[in-house]
């Protein structure tokens, strides 16, 4: 529990980087009205599609600082040394990361909401499926961002190898949204999103755990 | 006499063996590559529905079939490697690694010619087309990672866990595109109802699957072969084939 309190009081000293992912969320999803023509139909089916993509990306975009700051200056070499499960270790930086900016984007996914006309109860699908679903991409980018610490190109690289895995959260995500939009019942997406987090929470920390052995051999 | 299992986990001495048998294989790859173009194209029947275009399945389900089985074999190799810290079985990964995704573009490049005159489009978003596409990038997700890392046992490592991760997530991924597509209901063919097929193409189709696997495991027998003289190039045995002026 520690670590998380440690985490997010490191975020806290540099602001800047939290502001950093929420902003670059909001530009992206800015974007795309822009890009396609402002004509609101068309806007509010893009829309579930449009905040997701943008949300994978950001929380992507920062996964690089999830391990590297604690390898450069050490850190994490004393932290695998220690006898507390490195599992957990990992599981309470996922968190924190989540905390940092996985929750911002929530908050702000409403009001983007707004920016493509979504009804009131689109809007309330579109966060709980966010809030459900961006701890299940900082969770599977923890595996990415351990295999791929310290190698040069590692945040294109983390690209590859994440985005592929985020595909089945992205799908119910945004599929959430568009079932209510649609009339139909929203409630499988969310129990499957439900699902995806409770698998990850339990596989994704060791699995990153093991990366992070073999990265800091 | 007891056997010995391990006696081909050693690099040097499976070198010797791979190098007898590669022979073989691309032997019997090229006898059943020659059976099975010849029965698809001369033996088995125009289709009444398709016409001649359906004679691309010789090529395009072999290479799908070996796509899919190719990754498994690659992160079962990979988690062996990993669980037991052999380096064979290592390399083995690595070198299944390029012709799994070979495949994975033969399958998806055929898929969108066979497209073409039979739905009139190139590509539909159908669940099999989505995780084809899908499994290309996890392919080459694992070789980039490789390649990205120096360090040849850490690279083997890391390549291993992603490709496990991949593993226990094929499925999810495979559910998750079928689900999302039958939600949107876009695609207006469907390709999963597959018309009762005469014996002749049955036939020739299962020889082309044996040809690519026999293909397959001499390519990657090579392959292996020559990762093998890479990492072992600072060893006595190489040194000594280099001496000798053999290489096989």
């Amino acid at each position: 529990m520690w670590i998380i309190k440690r985490d997010l009081l490191l975020a806290m000293r540099r602001q800047s980087d939290v502001l950093t992912t929420l902003f670059f969320f909001i530009i992206v999803v800015s974007l795309f009205p822009l890009s396609v023509g402002p004509e609101m139909n068309m806007l509010r089916t893009m829309a579930p599609g449009v905040v997701w993509v943008a949300a994978l990306l950001a929380s992507m975009l920062s996964l690089g600082r999830m391990f590297s700051n604690d390898y450069l200056d050490g850190t994490l070499e004393q932290m695998l040394l220690s006898p507390q499960s490195l599992s957990l270790l990992v599981l309470g930086k996922a968190l924190a990361h989540w905390l940092v900016t996985g929750v911002p984007l929530v908050l702000m996914a409403p009001v983007l909401g707004i920016q493509y006309d979504l009804p009131v109860e689109a809007l309330f699908v579109l966060t709980t499926a966010l809030l459900l679903g961006t701890p299940v991409l900082s969770l599977i980018g923890a595996i990415g961002a351990a295999l791929t610490l310290g190698l040069r190109g590692g945040g294109v690289l983390v690209s590859l190898l994440v985005l592929p895995l985020y595909i089945p959260v992205l799908i119910f995500g945004a599929g959430a949204v568009e079932a209510n939009m649609a009339g139909v019942g929203f409630d499988a997406h969310l129990s499957l999103i439900g699902a995806f987090l409770l698998v990850s929470l339990v596989f994704a920390p060791w699995a990153a755990a093991s990366s992070l052995r073999v990265s800091l051999e | 006499m007891a056997i010995n299992w391990f006696k081909y986990s050693s690099p040097a001495s499976f070198y010797s063996l791979a190098g007898k048998m590669i022979p073989i294989f691309v032997f019997v790859a090229l006898i059943l590559l020659a059976a099975g173009l010849y029965v698809g194209f001369f033996v088995a029947p125009t289709d009444f529905q398709q016409g001649e275009a359906y004679r691309i399945i010789f090529i395009h389900v072999p290479a799908a079939w070996m796509s899919m089985f190719l990754y498994v074999v690659m992160a079962f190799w990979a988690g062996i490697g990993l669980a037991f810290n052999t380096r064979l079985s290592s390399m083995l990964a690595t070198a299944i690694a390029p012709t799994g995704a070979m495949f994975t573009f033969i399958a998806l490049w055929t898929g969108a010619l066979w497209g073409k005159p039979m739905w009139g489009t190139w590509w539909v978003w159908d669940a099999r087309l989505t995780s084809e596409l899908i499994l290309f990038f996890l392919y080459i997700g694992f070789m980039s990672l490789q390649a990205a890392i120096d360090d040849p046992r850490r690279a083997d490592k890391a390549g291993a866990i992603i490709a496990l991760v991949g593993v226990v997530n094929i499925p999810i991924i495979y559910f998750s595109v079928q689900w999302w597509n039958t939600l949107h209901q876009g695609a207006s063919v469907s390709v999963n109802q597959a018309p009762a097929m005469a014996s002749t193409m049955l036939t020739g189709m299962l020889i082309m699957v044996l040809a690519s696997w026999m293909y397959s495991i001499a390519i990657i027998l090579k392959r292996t072969r020559i990762i093998i003289l890479e990492r072992e190039s600072h060893t006595a045995w190489v040194a000594e084939l280099q001496k000798k002026g053999v290489m096989r």
